[in-house]
């Protein structure tokens, strides 16, 4: 065993006869199976971090123990047995494939049909990207431009050693460790994630995005990630989940906080497309995410946008609690669930300040045997004073074994709030199908033109390079959907 | 002269009930024809079926569009083909523009040609020519499919499609129908500026109105889900004066 393994680790895994034991490159670790205190304990030791923090997690862990799963979603799936997963895994790059000749070719297939460039392929793959282009290179000016700014952005684990207090000042206070069932277990056992901060003042001069960092740490099925914007301050964060992963029903359960100071605005874009399965419902990811927003300051903006392809399984609720007076919260998003697909998914706004207003338009597409369920919540708070809200749910059917429900809920506490609520479902029709193929368009290229355009109020909300990949995402999600 | 669309004893039911009895008609290259007929005659099954909708079914007969079975190609190989139906009832498809449409239209057939897909800005030349031709908006091609669009507008906008896509046969499915005398105006002009010696047209209408402004080469009768008459455009005229009645199907 090596030198460097931390002595509560090494205790944790000779306790525990992990047979293939731990290789002598601590980068390729990975934890044996099961969760208790000693586990946390480790993880925590191997990040070597505070004190607090690990009193934190322990704290988080003991809530999570009194805990049982939500059973109040649509969504269906056997009981997950916590114990028969490995709580840390940092595999290191040169376990995965030397180059692109070593990847899956239906994995590449895919990308290639995605538009996505040659090197994000290949480290979405896995492959040690320096082998394909200098990634250091590129890092270093992208970091040294950021830093020039002001802005940090770094891994959650970096920032809990770099700037201990921003972190213990913020994380957490958005989805606190005891939110939710999900919620508790991230925060007892998250291993990484990111971390941005962005100074009073300053509009961050580029937009973030998971791509950058993929190629130095590979983030774990728990991430946590953290964006705090101060007063004034602006940033455009983008979450790509487009690696198809390759695991059989892998849990993932991620925590994202958003915090919004005096005048900040945070504009956060998920496009996922994690492994939802195969056509019978086999394998594929139970992505079970808590995302909030809080618009802590006046005049304080966050939107979320996102556009869930993939999973198994889908349980998220990108919210926003508008909390300064004139906040605004927005939310845009697009699910797809196919084949056996579930998404259960939705929003909170919570209007507590004065002329708070959030906007929420919902677009829910349900093909082969895939279930979906909208599932809102518009709560104005008595101080809430002309709180105004609008949403708009559309679903979208193909075929005739699949599913949509909208689940809108609204609790008003204050007379002068304005709330207005559209729904609409509709199928693909035979008549626009045949339309579009007597212009001479094929029938695969036809729903995807027709699922395209009733995607597009959302897909305008997303930077350019993101709406080009989401509207590929739906078209090879969809394959096969028709004929 | 050869010819371009040959149908020969066409039969064709929807749901069980038959609808064409043994309708035939051949069309050359460069000729336009009218189909004329009352409601119900199988005008509009006519075009459904020679765009290939599913629903329509085929129980004998046989079309050949140049020299080729069109009943063994899909609906999108008709199109690639040069066949264009201009539908009586366009459909809304929210969301997708025309100008994506177009462009989606005109790259699957450069694809299936083995061209290279036309350059954005000469797509937008051509798109932009022929609307202003028909009087349609810049803003009308931003929007969504015939999303919104009035009765008149949705017409205009598929003679738009069929002045871009440049078909060698052109369905009309009462194109005229819903239009005011200025919209049939523009959009007949429409369709005689497509007029050329390798193009047809098959005008399918209830009314004579439509040839006031187009002149066709020939002129059929349909009742009854066959061709009961064929003349000159002076059949048309006669067909104005008198009626569909003579050409009621007798009592059996």
């Amino acid at each position: 065993m090596s030198n460097n393994v931390p002595a509560e680790l090494a205790t944790v895994l000779g306790r525990r006869e992990y047979a293939p034991g731990f290789t002598t490159d601590i980068e390729s670790e990975t934890l044996p199976p099961g969760l208790d205190e000693s586990v946390i304990r480790a993880i925590s030791a191997r990040k070597k971090e505070p004190e607090w923090l690990l009193e934190w997690r322990l704290e988080a862990f003991a809530r999570w123990q009194a805990m049982t799963p939500p059973a109040w979603s649509k969504v269906q799936y056997p009981p997950i047995d916590y114990q028969a997963i490995s709580y840390y895994s940092a595999p290191r790059s040169s376990d995965g494939p030397k180059s692109l000749d070593e990847v899956d070719p239906k994995l590449l297939e895919t990308y290639e049909k995605l538009g996505i460039p040659v090197h994000e392929r290949a480290a979405l793959a896995g492959v040690a990207v320096d082998m394909v282009f200098d990634s250091v290179s590129v890092a270093t000016t992208f970091k040294q431009k950021l830093a020039d700014a002001g802005v940090i952005f770094s891994s959650i684990s970096e920032a809990v050693q770099e700037h201990p207090e921003l972190v213990r000042a913020y994380l957490g206070s958005v989805v606190p460790s005891g939110d939710n069932y999900y919620a508790a277990l991230n925060s007892a056992v998250f291993t990484d994630g990111s971390f941005v901060f962005v100074p009073k003042g300053v509009t961050c001069p580029m937009e973030l995005s998971t791509y950058f960092r993929i190629n130095e740490r590979n983030t774990g099925q728990f991430e946590r990630t953290l964006i705090v914007c101060e007063d004034g301050a602006s940033v455009s964060y983008l979450e790509g989940c487009t690696a198809p992963m390759r695991d059989e029903n892998q849990l993932h359960a991620a925590v994202v906080e958003l915090v919004a100071l005096e005048d900040a605005s945070i504009k956060y874009s998920t496009v996922q497309n994690w492994y939802p399965g195969d056509e019978n419902g086999k394998g594929g990811i139970y992505n079970f995410v808590t995302k909030r927003g809080d618009c802590r300051g006046a005049r304080s903006h966050i939107s979320w946008t996102q556009v869930e392809t993939g999973s198994a399984i889908t349980w998220k609720y990108p919210s926003c609690i508008l909390r300064g007076d004139d906040s605004i919260g927005e939310f845009y998003s697009v699910a797809l669930s196919h084949h056996r697909q579930q998404a259960d998914t939705g929003t909170k706004m919570i209007h507590l300040g004065r002329n708070t207003r959030s906007t929420i338009i919902a677009k829910g597409i349900s093909a082969g045997h895939g279930d979906q369920t909208y599932r809102g919540l518009v709560r104005v708070g008595p101080r809430a004073e002309g709180a105004r809200n609008y949403t708009q749910c559309d679903s979208l059917l193909i075929g005739s074994d699949c599913g949509a429900h909208t689940l809108p809920v609204v609790e008003c506490a204050h007379p002068s709030a304005r709330l207005e609520h559209e729904a609409t479902t509709s199928r693909i029709g035979e008549d626009q199908l045949h339309y579009l193929r007597s212009r001479g368009l094929g029938e695969e290229e036809a729903v995807s033109m027709i699922v395209n355009g009733f995607c597009r109020e959302v897909f305008r909300e997303l930077p350019m390079e993101f709406a080009v990949e989401a509207q590929a995402l739906l078209s090879v999600s969809l394959e096969g959907a028709v004929g | 002269m050869s010819s371009l669309l040959e149908i020969s004893d066409l039969h064709a039911e929807v749901d069980g009930t038959p609808i064409l009895k043994g309708l035939s008609l051949t069309l050359g290259a460069g000729e336009v024809h009218a189909v004329m007929g009352p409601n119900g005659s199988g005008k509009s099954t006519l075009a459904q079926v020679l765009s290939g909708r599913e629903d329509y079914e085929v129980t004998a007969g046989s079309i050949r569009f140049d020299g080729v079975d069109l009943l063994d190609m899909e609906p999108e190989e008709r199109a690639i083909a040069g066949l264009f139906l201009g539908f009586q009832y366009p459909v809304e498809i929210p969301g997708v523009s025309n100008l994506n449409l177009l462009k989606a239209a005109l790259n699957a057939r450069a694809k299936a040609r083995g061209e290279e897909e036309p350059a954005a800005a000469t797509l937008l030349g051509r798109v932009r020519e022929a609307a202003a031709s028909l009087n349609i908006s810049n803003e009308m091609l931003k929007r969504g499919v015939n999303e919104g669009f009035s009765g008149g507008e949705k017409k205009r906008n598929e003679i738009l499609q069929m002045l871009v896509l440049e078909p060698r046969l052109a369905v009309l499915d009462e194109t005229d129908s819903g239009l005011d005398i200025d919209a049939i105006r523009v959009v007949s002009q429409g369709i005689n500026s497509l007029r050329d010696p390798q193009r047809s047209v098959l005008l399918i209408t209830h009314f004579q109105r439509l040839l006031d402004h187009i002149t066709p080469d020939r002129v059929h009768i349909l009742v009854d889900g066959a061709i009961q008459a064929s003349g000159g455009p002076e059949l048309a005229q006669e067909l104005e004066a008198e009626g569909y009645a003579r050409y009621a199907p007798q009592p059996a």
